[in-house]
């Protein structure tokens, strides 16, 4: 499969926030200003791309070869958590910077299925190891863009005057899917 | 009891214990799942098996083959009755599909004529790509009984004869194309009879 | 605590889907149909009831700080026990969920009672908490499930009773969030009507 392929239908074709709904809870949770929205994004593509790394790793070079995949979801799992905790450390002790952008975002990343969800869907795949890189890489700069977006609508949203009991969550969900149906435009171009 | 003290040896026990009994636990079940597993899996070709081609009394199952073409490994099925080959049911897959791979079975009688299709597995997107399941709509019917010699096995916006599922030119695409692997396989192994 | 009022706190005024917000990523995920919201729920409230009732069993056994690694090892466990008693004996069920099955370790519902309900209450109310939430979460699946099954195939857990096609966009993922925002919106206004 081309990159290129892969990474258009990963960002707008099969969004994975609007199209394969995964990661929605941050999505409603974290989207009421585009700053938390940006810097979620920013958390997610980092530890999506290690954690999509070192899970095909184990895939193919543990669970595999000892027949054990059933093991699949716990390892993975373990996995992302112990990852999500090291990076934190490193980041408090390398870059106190992007800690201070990204570190409050970080524990919420281990029970984002968008991560979890992604480096199941590249060992389902068959991608190689590259692919499976930009496979993750695309799909946390989509899950980005939805994020940003879905913020940027919100903000606008607090200024709408909107019945009483639409407002907050029903009336985001009912944007949200607005902002879908305007991605199934997409579907064209793969 | 009271709690136990957040110490070293302590949480290292703690952790020992709790994934040593959710290993052991989990081996346990995978090793009294695995049959049946298996088995269903199996049962699932099996009824494939038996949608596509015409009624037989052997195993198809069991005298599988396979076949390289382009590179790609597709796998035979064929069935026969009282020893006289009734048709063959050919496992393919396309990559071609919106969400991932498609994999469907066709049955192929000994003329080459397509007997019928089955889709095994897929992702398409449920209300479009998914009416290639027989059990969503007929839209795979209108294979029955083509013989891809004369019927060409592409969608009509592509040249072909096959009417798309509406929406889904994509699904509909990777469907033909599976078909036509599978075709392109069947005839190659008949001519080198 | 009134245990009856613990069991039944999960299906409105403490739904996980329309109260608290939680585990809403397989609620759009898997309810393209009744059977489907319904099949999910009922694996949901599996690893629910028995993480629960694991979890009070042992709080005491778990030090503090590696309480939340622990939680996890044993709903994944659980998890994956469902994973492979649906592809032996529902392997149709199992290939509709697809992703969602393992993903059932991620649900915030799960994490959320054992960390907040079942590490602190004991077996039995534990037990009843696992249950109600499990039951309140498959009552919102399988609601929202019927709701887009009606509406975007025109039938009701797989018998059709309107022909020809339904509002396809329901059974496609706008439809999803739009049915579940007005979904929240009449369950709030009947809720509060009632109390």
């Amino acid at each position: 499969m081309e990159y290129i392929i892969i990474i258009i239908s990963a960002i707008f074709v099969n969004n994975i926030v609007l199209s394969k709904f995964l990661g929605i809870c941050p999505f409603i949770g974290v989207s009421a200003k585009i700053e938390t929205a940006i810097g979620m994004s920013g958390a997610v593509l980092f530890v999506m791309t290690i954690a999509t790394l070192v899970t095909y790793l184990i895939q193919n070079y543990i669970l595999i070869p000892f027949g054990i995949v059933y093991m699949q979801t716990i390892t993975f799992i373990l996995v992302i958590a112990s990852l999500v905790q090291l990076v934190e450390i490193i980041l408090k002790k390398v870059s106190p910077t992007l800690y201070q952008a990204l570190g409050i975002f970080l524990p919420l990343i281990t029970t984002n299925c968008a991560v979890l969800g992604v480096a199941i869907m590249a060992g389902q795949q068959d991608l190689n190891l590259m692919e499976s890189i930009v496979f993750a890489i695309a799909n946390s700069i989509g899950f980005g863009l939805a994020l940003i977006l879905f913020a940027g609508l919100r903000e606008h949203l607090e200024l709408a005057d909107v019945p009483t009991p639409m407002r907050g969550v029903p009336i985001a969900f009912v944007v949200a899917g607005l902002l879908a149906m305007a991605f199934m435009g997409f579907a064209g171009i793969v | 009891m009271s709690k136990k003290e957040s110490n070293l040896k302590n949480m290292f026990i703690a952790l020992l214990v709790i994934t040593f009994i959710a290993s052991a636990s989990l081996g346990g079940i995978y090793e009294l799942t695995k049959e049946p597993i298996a088995a269903a899996k199996l049962e699932k070709k099996n009824s494939a098996i038996r949608q596509v081609i015409p009624e037989f009394d052997n195993s198809p199952t069991d005298d599988i083959y396979k076949k390289a073409v382009n590179g790609d490994t597709l796998y035979f099925y064929p069935g026969t009755k009282g020893g006289e080959p009734v048709g063959t049911a050919v496992e393919t897959f396309s990559n071609l599909g919106f969400s991932g791979e498609i994999k469907i079975m066709v049955g192929f009688l000994p003329d080459g004529t397509i007997n019928d299709v089955a889709v095994l597995e897929h992702a398409e997107t449920p209300g479009l790509g998914d009416k290639m399941e027989r059990k969503k709509s007929d839209w795979s019917l209108q294979f029955q009984g083509k013989n891809p010699e004369s019927f060409r096995l592409s969608v009509k916006k592509d040249g072909g004869d096959v009417d798309a599922i509406t929406a889904s030119t994509i699904s509909s695409r990777a469907f033909c194309d599976a078909v036509e692997r599978a075709y392109e396989a069947f005839r190659s192994i008949n001519q080198n009879k | 605590m009134n245990q009856l009022k613990n069991f039944t706190k999960g299906f409105i005024k403490e739904n996980p889907v329309f109260a608290l917000f939680l585990g809403l990523c397989p609620t759009l995920g898997v309810t393209t149909t009744a059977i489907n919201g319904m099949g999910m729920g009922l694996a949901t409230t599996f690893v629910l009831l028995m993480s629960n009732v694991v979890v009070s069993l042992i709080k005491n056994f778990i030090p503090d700080k590696v309480r939340i690694p622990s939680f996890i090892v044993i709903i994944a466990s659980f998890v994956t026990i469902v994973e492979l008693i649906m592809q032996a004996y529902l392997p149709a069920l199992f290939e509709a969920l697809g992703l969602f099955i393992p993903l059932i370790v991620v649900n915030c519902i799960v994490l959320g009672r054992a960390e907040a309900f079942a590490s602190k209450n004991t077996l039995l109310s534990s037990a009843i908490d696992g249950l109600g939430m499990g039951l309140g979460f498959t009552f919102a699946l399988t609601l929202l499930g019927s709701v887009r099954e009606i509406l975007g195939s025109g039938s009701i857990f797989g018998l059709k009773f309107i022909g020809g096609e339904g509002i396809l966009i329901f059974i496609l993922s706008p439809g999803a969030f739009i049915a579940l925002g007005y979904l929240i919106v009449i369950v709030n206004k009947l809720s509060k009507k009632g109390a």
